[in-house]
C-alpha cells in the first residue's frame, strides 16, 4: 500500500473532527446566549416584583401622592388618570383602526390606495412615540396654550391606530371567502354582511389585536410628557386640565432623589406591568381559544 | 312560486378572457334544470350572472339580457334586490360559522332587518323541514353553531338557509361535489321535493345527477350553450356531436 | 303549529316537461304566513318592500375609506406640524443644524451634532450586543432547546417586549447603572482602556449603559422576528442538508441562516429603529450630557432623549423650534429605516409563502 491512501484517510478524519467540534462549539454558544439572555430577563422580572411587592400597600391605590418629605402617598389620582386617558385613545383610535383594517381588507383588493394606506400604517407603527408626543403638542397643546388629557389621549389614540388597522386586516383575512358570498347571495347588503359577517367571524382575532394595541400604549410615557403633564391631584373629568398618568409618576419619581418616591416608583412600575401582563394574558387566552370554532 | 327565466345573448369576461358566448335559452318555472360540462366551461359563471353574484369579483363583467319573470336582472333592480329573490347554494357547505343553527337559517330575513320572532320561528322550522334538518337538528337549534354540524348536513342548512327568504329562484353550484355519496342522495332527493315550488337551476359535473332531478338539460363547452333540450333526449338521442361525445364519455 | 306542507312527492315527471304546466295556486305552499292579497307570503312582500340598501352600502364604504384615508391623514399631519414648527430653526442654522456641536441654549446656539452621535452610538451599540444573542437564542429555540423549555423561554421573551420603557429604565437606574460602575466598568477600563472607548470618567450613566439597556429591549423584536424568518425556511430545505450527512451547524448555516439571510437583515434593522427612536429608558441612564467622546463610560445624549428632557422647560420659540427639528429629523430618519425593514421582511415572507403553496 502506498502511503498517500493513509495520509489522506488521516485528513480526513482530522477533517471530520473539525467539524464535530464547530457544531459541538456552536451548539455549546446558543446554549449560554440563551442563559445570558435569561439572566438581566430574570433579573429585571425578579428585582420588579421584590421591590415593588414591599412598596406596595393599599394606600398606594387610595392616596395621592403625599408631598416632598411626609410619608406614604399613593397614586390613586395616577392609575384613575391612566384609566380616562386609555379610555379616550380607545374610544378615537380603536373604531378608526377598525374602519381603516375593514377598508383594507373588504374594499380596498388590489388596488394602489390600499398598498399605500398599508405602508402608511406600517410606517406609522415605526415612528418614535415622542414624535407623537410633538405633534400632539403643536396640534392641540400649542393652540390652547394649557397641557391637556384630551392632547394625551390624542397622542395616544394616534399610536393605537397602525396595530388595530392591521390585526383587523389580518383577521377578516381568515374569513372564508365563500362565508361573504353566501351572506351577499341572501340579498344581504353588503355593509350589513361586512359587520354581522366578516367583523363578527373575525371579531376574536380583532379583540385580541385591540388589546394588543391597548396593553402597548398603557405603558407609553415619552407622548404624555409634554401633553397630559402630570397632575398632583384628582382630575377624572376635566378634558381641558393637565392629568396625572402612571408611566409619568412612575418616571418622576425615578428620576427624583427621594428614597420615598423611589420605593413609590417601584410600586407603580410593578402595578403597571401587572395590569399589562392581564391584558396580554386575556390576549392569549382570546387566541388560543382560535379565530373559528368548528369549520374548517 | 318559482318564475321563468330567459337569458338572451349573455356574454361574460373574466379579465380580458370571453368566458360566456352569447347564450341563449329559457329556463322553465318549477321544474328543476341541469347545467353540465367539463371544468372550466363557463357552467359556474353562468349560474352566478343569473344573480349578479359575477359582480362580487371586481374583474368580472357581463353583457346581455337575462329576464327573470318579467324583470329584467341587469337593468330594473339591484343586485341585492335581484339576491333576494335567486337564492344560492354553493359548491362547498358555507354556513356562518359564528352563528346557531336558527341563526344560520333565518339570517337572510334577520340580517335584513325582519323582527318578528314568531315568523321567525315558523320560518326556519319550515325551511329546516323542507330542506329533511329539522328532525336532526330540532335539540340543539340555537346551542349548536352552524359549523359544528356535519357536512352534509351543513350543506343541507345551507339550502334551508336559502329557502328561509322564500326564494322564487335557486340556483345550485354542483351542491353535492364535496359531500360523500349517502350526503349526496339526500340531497338530491331535496331537489326532488322541491322543483315544484321553485326553479331550480342546478350546475354539475355528475351525469346521473343531471338524469336524476332535472326535467331539462343544457350541455356547456368551452364557454358556449351547445344543446339544451328536456333531459331525456340529451341523454338518448342528443342533436349535437360533441354533446354526444361527452355524455359517452370521449372526453371531459 | 302548523304542519308545513312539503310538496306532494309525486312521480317523477322527468320525462315529460319541456313547457312548463302552470303550477297550483301559491296559497298551497306557505304554512305559517296567511297569503296577502297579492298572494306573496309575509316573508315575501318584507323583502320586497325593503330597501336595497344601495344608500346605506355608499355611505359604509366612503366611511371606511375615510377611516383608511385618515391614515394618511395622520401622517401627513405630524409631517405639516413638525415641518412648520421647526421652520424658525431651519431659516436661523440651515444644514449647519446638523454639522454644529455646540448646544448652548442660554446664548441661544443650536446645533444637533452630540445628539446625532448619541443615538448612532447608542444604537450600534445595542445591535452590536442584541444581533448575536438574538440570532443564538432563535437558533436554541428552534433546533436544541428541549420542547418542554420552549414554551416558558418564548415566553419570557415575549414578556420581555410588553414591559414599557419606562420600567427599563427605572431599573436601569437602581441596578444596572451602579453595576456598570462599580463592577463592569473597572473591568472593561482594565482590560479594554487601551482602545480609548473605556476610560475614566466612569459614573455609571453613560452611553455604555444606554446602549446595553436598548439591547436588553429591541432583543424581542430581533429574535422574534428572525426566529418568523428561519421557520419560514421550507422544511425540505433542511432535510436535503441533513440528508448529505451535514452537522447541525452546517445545516443551519447553509439550509437556514442563507435562506433566510434577507429576513434577518431586515429584523436587526427593524430592531435598529426601535432602538434610535427609545427615549424613556435612555433618557434615564445617558447622563444626558451633549458632548461627543470617544469614551463610551461618559454621558452622551440623545435625539430622543433631548426632547423628552427639555421640551417642557425651553423658553423662546427658537429653543422650542430648535427641538421641534431634532424630533423632524428623528421622524425621517425611522421612516426611512423602517421602511427599508418593512420591505426586506416583506420580500423574505412573501418569498416563502408563495414557494410553500
Amino acid at each position: 500500500m502506498s502511503p498517500l491512501p493513509v495520509r489522506s484517510r488521516h485528513l480526513e478524519r482530522l477533517l471530520e473532527l473539525r467539524r464535530s467540534a464547530t457544531n459541538h462549539a456552536v451548539t455549546a454558544l446558543a446554549v449560554v446566549s440563551t442563559v445570558l439572555v435569561l439572566v438581566p430577563l430574570v433579573a429585571i422580572v425578579g428585582y420588579l416584583i421584590y421591590k415593588g411587592a414591599s412598596s406596595l400597600n393599599l394606600a398606594f391605590f387610595t392616596h395621592l401622592p403625599a408631598p416632598v418629605g411626609e410619608k406614604g402617598g399613593g397614586m390613586a389620582n395616577a392609575i384613575a388618570g391612566s384609566g380616562l386617558l386609555l379610555g379616550l385613545a380607545s374610544l378615537m383610535g380603536i373604531p378608526l383602526g377598525i374602519g381603516a383594517g375593514v377598508y383594507l381588507s373588504e374594499y380596498a383588493h388590489g388596488t394602489w390606495l390600499g398598498s399605500a394606506v398599508r405602508f402608511t400604517a406600517d410606517v406609522l407603527n415605526g415612528v418614535p412615540s415622542i414624535v407623537m408626543g410633538i405633534a400632539a403638542y403643536a396640534l392641540i397643546v400649542a393652540r390652547q396654550q394649557h397641557f391637556s388629557a384630551l392632547s394625551g389621549g390624542v397622542a395616544l389614540a394616534i399610536m393605537m391606530v397602525p396595530t388595530v388597522t392591521r390585526t383587523t386586516e389580518e383577521m377578516l383575512a381568515t374569513v372564508p371567502n365563500p362565508v361573504r358570498e353566501a351572506a351577499l347571495g341572501l340579498g344581504i347588503p353588503k355593509w350589513r354582511t361586512v359587520l354581522s359577517v366578516s367583523l363578527r367571524t373575525a371579531s376574536p382575532g380583532i379583540i385580541t389585536g385591540c388589546m394588543l394595541a391597548f396593553a402597548r400604549v398603557a405603558g407609553e410615557t415619552a407622548p404624555l410628557l409634554f401633553t397630559a403633564f402630570g397632575n398632583q391631584f384628582w382630575n377624572l373629568f376635566n378634558l381641558n386640565q393637565p392629568i396625572a398618568a402612571l408611566p409619568l409618576q412612575i418616571y418622576v419619581y425615578a428620576i427624583s432623589p427621594y428614597d420615598d418616591w423611589h420605593r413609590l416608583a417601584w410600586a407603580g412600575a410593578l402595578v403597571l406591568v401587572v395590569m399589562i401582563m392581564i391584558a396580554v394574558t386575556l390576549v392569549r387566552i382570546f387566541a388560543n381559544r382560535g379565530v373559528l370554532k368548528g369549520g374548517h | 312560486m318559482g318564475v321563468d327565466i330567459r337569458v338572451e345573448n349573455l356574454n361574460a369576461w373574466y379579465g380580458a378572457v370571453h368566458t360566456l358566448h352569447d347564450v341563449n335559452l329559457r329556463i322553465p318555472a318549477n321544474h328543476a334544470t341541469a347545467l353540465i360540462g367539463p371544468s372550466g366551461c363557463g357552467k359556474s359563471t353562468f349560474v352566478r350572472c343569473l344573480n349578479r353574484m359575477h359582480e362580487t369579483n371586481p374583474a368580472a363583467r357581463a353583457e346581455g339580457k337575462v329576464m327573470m319573470g318579467d324583470v329584467d336582472i341587469f337593468k330594473d333592480a339591484t343586485p341585492v334586490e335581484i339576491r333576494r329573490r335567486v337564492g344560492m347554494v354553493f359548491q362547498r357547505p358555507n354556513p356562518f360559522p359564528t352563528m346557531s343553527i336558527y341563526d344560520n337559517v333565518a339570517s337572510g330575513l334577520k340580517l335584513n332587518g325582519f323582527r318578528n320572532k314568531r315568523v321567525l320561528d315558523e320560518v326556519v322550522e319550515r325551511s329546516l323541514r323542507q330542506a329533511a334538518l329539522w328532525d336532526e337538528v330540532k335539540d340543539d337549534l340555537k346551542k349548536k353553531s352552524g359549523a359544528s354540524i356535519s357536512g352534509g348536513q351543513q350543506q343541507r342548512l345551507c339550502i334551508a338557509r336559502a329557502l328561509a327568504v322564500d326564494p322564487e329562484v335557486l340556483l345550485m353550484d354542483e351542491p353535492a361535489s364535496a359531500l360523500d355519496p349517502v350526503s349526496t342522495a339526500k340531497i338530491e332527493d331535496l331537489i326532488f321535493k322541491l322543483k315544484s315550488q321553485y326553479t331550480i337551476v342546478i350546475v354539475t359535473h355528475n351525469m346521473q345527477q343531471a338524469a336524476r332531478v332535472a326535467e331539462n338539460t343544457g350541455f356547456f363547452l368551452m364557454g358556449k350553450l351547445v344543446e339544451f333540450a328536456a333531459t331525456t333526449k340529451i341523454f338518448t338521442n342528443p342533436s349535437d356531436k360533441r354533446t354526444e361525445d361527452y355524455i359517452t364519455g370521449r372526453f371531459g | 303549529m302548523n304542519e308545513p306542507k312539503t310538496v306532494p312527492v309525486d312521480r317523477p315527471q322527468m320525462q315529460k316537461v319541456v313547457v312548463p304546466q302552470e303550477r297550483a295556486v301559491p296559497t298551497e305552499r306557505t304554512v305559517e304566513t296567511a297569503a296577502t292579497p297579492a298572494g306573496l307570503s309575509v316573508v315575501r312582500s318584507f323583502l320586497l318592500a325593503k330597501s336595497s340598501g344601495r344608500y346605506a352600502d355608499g355611505a359604509f364604504a366612503s366611511l371606511m375609506v375615510v377611516c383608511a384615508l385618515s391614515v394618511f391623514a395622520i401622517v401627513l399631519l405630524i409631517v405639516f406640524v413638525l415641518i412648520s414648527k421647526s421652520m424658525p430653526s431651519i431659516h436661523q442654522f440651515g444644514w449647519r443644524f446638523f454639522e454644529t456641536r455646540t448646544w448652548d441654549p442660554v446664548s441661544g446656539q443650536f446645533g444637533a451634532l452630540p445628539f446625532i452621535y448619541g443615538t448612532v452610538v447608542s444604537s450600534l451599540l445595542a445591535v452590536l450586543i442584541a444581533v448575536p444573542l438574538a440570532l443564538a437564542v432563535s437558533i436554541f429555540l428552534l433546533d436544541i432547546c428541549p420542547r418542554f423549555l420552549r414554551g416558558p423561554i418564548s415566553f419570557l421573551t415575549e414578556l420581555l417586549a410588553a414591559i414599557p420603557s419606562v420600567v427599563y429604565g427605572l431599573w436601569g437606574v437602581f441596578v444596572l447603572v451602579p453595576i456598570i460602575r462599580d463592577q463592569v466598568g473597572p473591568v472593561l477600563e482594565k482590560y479594554l482602556g487601551w482602545t480609548g472607548f473605556f476610560a475614566e470618567p466612569n459614573f455609571g450613566v453613560s452611553m455604555f449603559s444606554a446602549g446595553v439597556i436598548l439591547a436588553i429591549m429591541i432583543f424581542p423584536v430581533i429574535s422574534s422576528i428572525s426566529r418568523d424568518v428561519m421557520r419560514a425556511v421550507p422544511v425540505n430545505q433542511r432535510e436535503a442538508v441533513l440528508a448529505l450527512g451535514a452537522t447541525r451547524w452546517e445545516m443551519l448555516r447553509i439550509g437556514v441562516l442563507r435562506n433566510s439571510r434577507m429576513g434577518i437583515v431586515g429584523s436587526v434593522i427593524l430592531g435598529l429603529g426601535r432602538a434610535l427612536g427609545e427615549t424613556m429608558a435612555v433618557t434615564m441612564v445617558i447622563g444626558n450630557h451633549p458632548d461627543i467622546l470617544k469614551n463610551l463610560l461618559a454621558p452622551g445624549y440623545t435625539l430622543a432623549s433631548v426632547i423628552a428632557n427639555e421640551f417642557t422647560e425651553a423658553t423662546g420659540d427658537l429653543y422650542l423650534s430648535a427641538l421641534i427639528e431634532i424630533g423632524l429629523a428623528l421622524f425621517l430618519v425611522t421612516i426611512v429605516v423602517n421602511a427599508i425593514a418593512r420591505l426586506l421582511v416583506w420580500a423574505v415572507m412573501r418569498g416563502n409563502t408563495a414557494r410553500a403553496h
